[in-house]
């Protein structure tokens, strides 16, 4: 087998001296298993190398990747990066990490039952997790797909410059999606998925429960009318409009004013309700990690304080863009140029959790599920529109089931109109470790 | 690509141990982007990948193994996984011998992108730079992306079937933000085909920049998308998205066989207003979504979905054609030699109506036009879809008015076809798409004439 530091180790050795040289090579070995009427649909079981370059001469910048450890493929990538740097514009902007002095911390993030669990035990994983969906309830029509997957992988940054991490770990996830028979002869969809670091951490009830009680709880869903509701996300939905939030404290968005963030650092732009930081040196968190995608060490990294802005994330180029340190959070596939970006959100816990809050609402949505995040979030300028479901709270009750509604408004609005941060901080498959969050001047819209 | 010796023998080994169907997918893809951002050219990426992947089909069962690895040992290798994951019982010897298959031969591109400098490609990017600013000194910030692609890929299988492809895709987008009193606004503008750089014979960058500076232009005097459900005219090539998602994906034959699909078991049956003809068309040379054949090895099809209303038939590929005993409909497509390769959509559009564009606005009392929507995303169990519209404005009075911003179309398939009461004559296809489906991406097309929706909800936020 191919050693990953020896490879890139090669490649650093044959760029001609006097360039800035990247190697960044990876390994993944994954498994992946889908299930249907009990049996196994498809198997996968592969193994995929990727090996990418960067070279910065002069202030330019280029890459060339592939993926393949060919001799015939790799040997050429150096020349390629270089070629195609030549064609770059100057930016003072462009360097490479250099080593900042901050050491890594450790993370486990191998679980050795990745590799030492049979094929069989994982199929019967998805298999299980089918039969308990189909079972718990008589108006499960049907599973659309029941997905065991995991991988094991390996990566090595190298650079001219001194960078020098090797990172491994683990990843298991267990996923479904449920149609429920809704009265009306329709269909309603609900879905569910468990991360571990292994097969052992995976819970198979609670995936089948949550994807079954998802779909149940918009039967009848109906189309809403147009109101400004105090709208409740749990966790998982905080995870993912937080996760919003901080893309667009991305140090990259605020070299080119891409962000209406940029010039906000130590001023309230959220209520003072929301604490929130990265850290993906918390090893509860899915995505820590020692190294971030320039080999720099992971650390701590402060983004909101009491709802003021305390920075922004950083990689080296966003960084040398606002003359600061990078904040270790370059995030990058080996194919393409590092970019800065979170890993692990944390919100730190305030009082209260779902009932509580729904207790206290008069006239609000418990959010069931967001769709059309991709297209529906405009980040340079924070304005936010989204298809939803969910359920009405009336009265400190939950009420009736929508769906066929949207969500609008801005996220800069939205975030100094948070009214409530729960205790009840959850663990997402993402990485994220968040509670429910509560806000309010989003418009919902509907036909209804 | 490969020597048909070794695919005969890597066909064998993956069929050893009894499996009834097993196939070798080869790609070899090489690819080049640049960029540029904020006045400066950034990053220019080469790209090359080559593998194989193997599967087996048992029963119902496939197992699928992949390798960068070419050589004999890493394809037996690959071919053994493969076969073990299907679980094959049986055993002896197959033999398959394989021919290259009579079909259509790749479409030649008139200039390859492989021949042509960095430099000139560079140059495109400067110039759309240079465009889009001097439309306006409200456009505080450009970017814009040159992408080309080669994908040779060659596709065997045990039923004997050998065929192979050069596929040719080059792309060209820019994106504007435009500041002003409200504001930081977008716009975008894009063009892909599967041809060479001769793409930029027709492709005016310029002009592109200009369109995509004008976009967000307009949207600094736009006001919030109205909130409600409403008539909504789209505008020609704007909404062939639509039809994607809102019934393209319920057409896929392996999610109607899982009845993941509101079109289940409704073949023959009235599912849209007689004005409505659906089709997807992967042999629509040069368009984004155009090859010869798909990536299991069959011609691209011309397969008419919806007839003058009426549901005539879904897509397949090999597996589920195979199922029911009929032709695979040149729908089976992958990302890439690391991925399963399932039923996916090409060109897919609505064809031209007879009514004119301008009496479809002018009989329509108030709504919204929506010259371009933006990405969406469909539930293709329930049929319930959601779109941005990244160019829209008012109707009042049959007229289009006023610009409107940041507002999403949402609403159910099925009915929106039931709802379609004005087909325009001015069809075209819209801009290139990649479209997502379990976690694989593949360059897809789509188009429309004019054509107006009854009733459709529009999320804004205006009060």
């Amino acid at each position: 087998m191919v050693e990953l530091a020896e490879l890139a180790r090669k490649i650093l050795a044959s760029a001609p001296p006097g360039d800035d040289v990247e190697v960044c090579v990876g390994r993944a070995v994954e498994t992946s298993v889908r299930v249907h009427g009990g049996q196994v649909e498809s198997l996968t079981v592969a193994e995929s190398h990727a090996v990418g370059v960067r070279v910065v001469t002069g202030s330019r910048e280029g890459h060339a990747h592939a993926g393949s450890f060919d001799a015939d493929v790799t040997e050429g990538l150096v020349g390629e990066a270089r070629d195609n740097a030549s064609f770059a514009e100057v930016d003072e902007r462009v360097g490479l990490a250099v080593p900042d002095g901050v050491a890594a911390v450790p993370v486990d993030r191998w679980d050795p039952t990745v590799e030492s669990t049979s094929v069989d035990d994982k199929i019967a994983l998805a298999v299980a997790l089918e039969a308990a969906v189909l079972a718990a309830d008589p108006r499960v029509r049907g599973v659309r797909a029941s997905v065991y997957g995991d991988t094991r992988s390996e990566r090595v940054v190298m650079s001219s410059t001194g960078i020098d991490s090797h990172t491994v770990g683990t990843m298991a996830s267990l996923s479904t999606s449920v149609m429920v028979d809704d009265v009306d002869g329709g269909t309603r969809t609900g879905g569910a998925v468990d991360a571990a670091r292994g097969p052992v951490g995976l819970d198979v009830d609670k995936v089948a429960d949550l994807a079954v009680i998802r779909g149940l709880q918009l039967l009848g869903a109906v189309a809403p009318s147009t109101a400004r509701p105090t709208v409740v996300f749990e966790p998982r939905f905080a995870a993912t409009v937080l996760g919003l939030v901080a893309s667009m404290l991305s140090g990259e968005r605020v070299v080119k004013g891409r962000t209406p963030f940029a010039d906000r650092v130590g001023a309230p732009i959220a209520a003072d309700l929301l604490t929130m930081f990265d850290d993906p040196t918390d090893p509860m968190s899915l995505a820590a990690a020692a190294f971030d995608g320039e080999g720099l060490a992971c650390r701590h990294v402060p983004l909101l304080s009491d709802g003021v802005l305390d920075g922004f994330l950083h990689d080296t180029r966003s960084a040398r863009g606002l003359g600061v340190r990078s904040t270790g959070s370059a995030s990058r596939s080996v194919r393409g140029a590092p970019s800065p970006s979170h890993r692990s959100l944390h919100v730190v816990p305030g009082t209260g959790d779902l009932a509580s809050f729904i207790a206290g609402i008069d006239d609000g949505l418990l959010v069931a599920s967001l769709q059309g995040l991709h297209s529906g979030v405009n980040a340079v300028s924070g304005d936010l529109s989204v298809g939803v479901e969910g359920i009405r709270i009336r009265n400190g009750e939950l009420a009736e089931p929508i769906r066929e509604g949207t969500l609008a408004g801005a996220i800069p609005a939205m975030l100094r109109h948070i009214v409530g941060v729960g205790a009840d901080l959850e663990h997402q498959p993402g990485g994220s470790i968040v509670p429910t969050v509560v806000v309010d001047g989003l418009t919902l819209g509907g036909g209804g | 690509m490969l020597d048909h010796e070794l695919v005969n023998r890597t066909l064998g080994t993956a069929l050893r141990t009894g499996g009834e169907f097993a196939e070798v997918f080869v790609e070899d893809k090489r690819s080049t982007s640049a960029t540029l951002d904020d006045g400066r050219v950034e990053e220019l990426t080469s790209g090359r990948d080559r593998g194989a992947g193997i599967r087996v089909v048992v029963g119902d069962t496939t197992g699928f193994a992949h390798t960068a690895d070419l050589s004999e040992s890493g394809l037996a290798t690959a071919a053994t996984a493969a076969a073990a994951a299907a679980r094959g019982g049986g055993g002896g010897v197959k033999e398959v011998a394989v021919r290259p298959s009579a079909g259509p031969a790749p479409r030649p591109v008139r200039i390859s992108p492989e021949d042509v400098a960095k430099a000139t490609k560079v140059e495109l990017l400067s110039l759309a730079d240079a465009a889009a600013r001097g439309e306006s000194a409200s456009i505080t910030q450009v970017s814009a992306r040159y992408g080309d692609s080669r994908r040779r890929i060659l596709v065997a299988n045990s039923d004997g079937l050998l065929a192979e492809d050069d596929q040719v895709r080059t792309l060209f987008s820019v994106s504007c933000v435009a500041t002003g009193d409200t504001g930081l606004q977008t716009g975008r503008e894009s063009t892909g085909r599967t041809v060479g750089f001769e793409l930029f014979d027709d492709a005016d960058v310029e002009a592109m920049a200009r369109r995509a500076a004008g976009r967000a232009i307009t949207k600094l005097a736009a006001r919030p998308a109205p909130s409600g459900a409403m008539p909504v005219v789209v505008g020609p090539g704007g909404g062939g998205v639509l039809f994607h998602e809102a019934c393209g994906h319920g057409l896929e034959a392996d999610l109607v066989a899982k009845s993941a699909s509101v079109f289940a078991g409704r073949v023959g049956e009235t599912v849209a207003t007689p004005l409505v003809t659906l089709i997807d068309d992967g042999t629509m040379a040069g368009e984004w979504g155009h090859f010869t054949i798909d990536d299991e090895g069959r011609p691209a099809g011309h397969n008419v979905l919806i007839q003058d209303g009426v549901l005539t038939d879904y897509m397949w590929d090999h597996l589920r054609a195979r199922k029911e005993g009929r032709p695979s409909s040149g729908n089976g497509r992958r990302q890439s030699y690391q991925h399963l390769p399932m039923v996916r959509m090409t060109n897919t559009f609505i064809s031209n109506g007879t009514d004119e564009p301008d009496d479809i606005v002018g009989s329509t009392e108030s709504g919204v036009y929506v010259a371009q929507l933006g990405g969406g995303q469909v539930n293709t169990a329930t049929g319930d879809f959601v779109f941005g519209m990244t160019e829209a404005y008012l109707i009042e009075n049959g007229e289009i008015t006023e610009p409107i911003r940041e507002g999403n179309l949402i609403g159910n398939g099925p009915e929106v076809l039931t709802r379609i009461d004005a087909l325009g004559n001015d069809f075209s296809m819209g801009s290139p798409g990649t479209c997502g489906k379990d976690g694989q991406g593949v360059p897809v097309g789509d188009g429309t004439p004019t054509l107006r929706v009854t009733s459709l909800t529009i999320g804004g936020t205006a009060a």
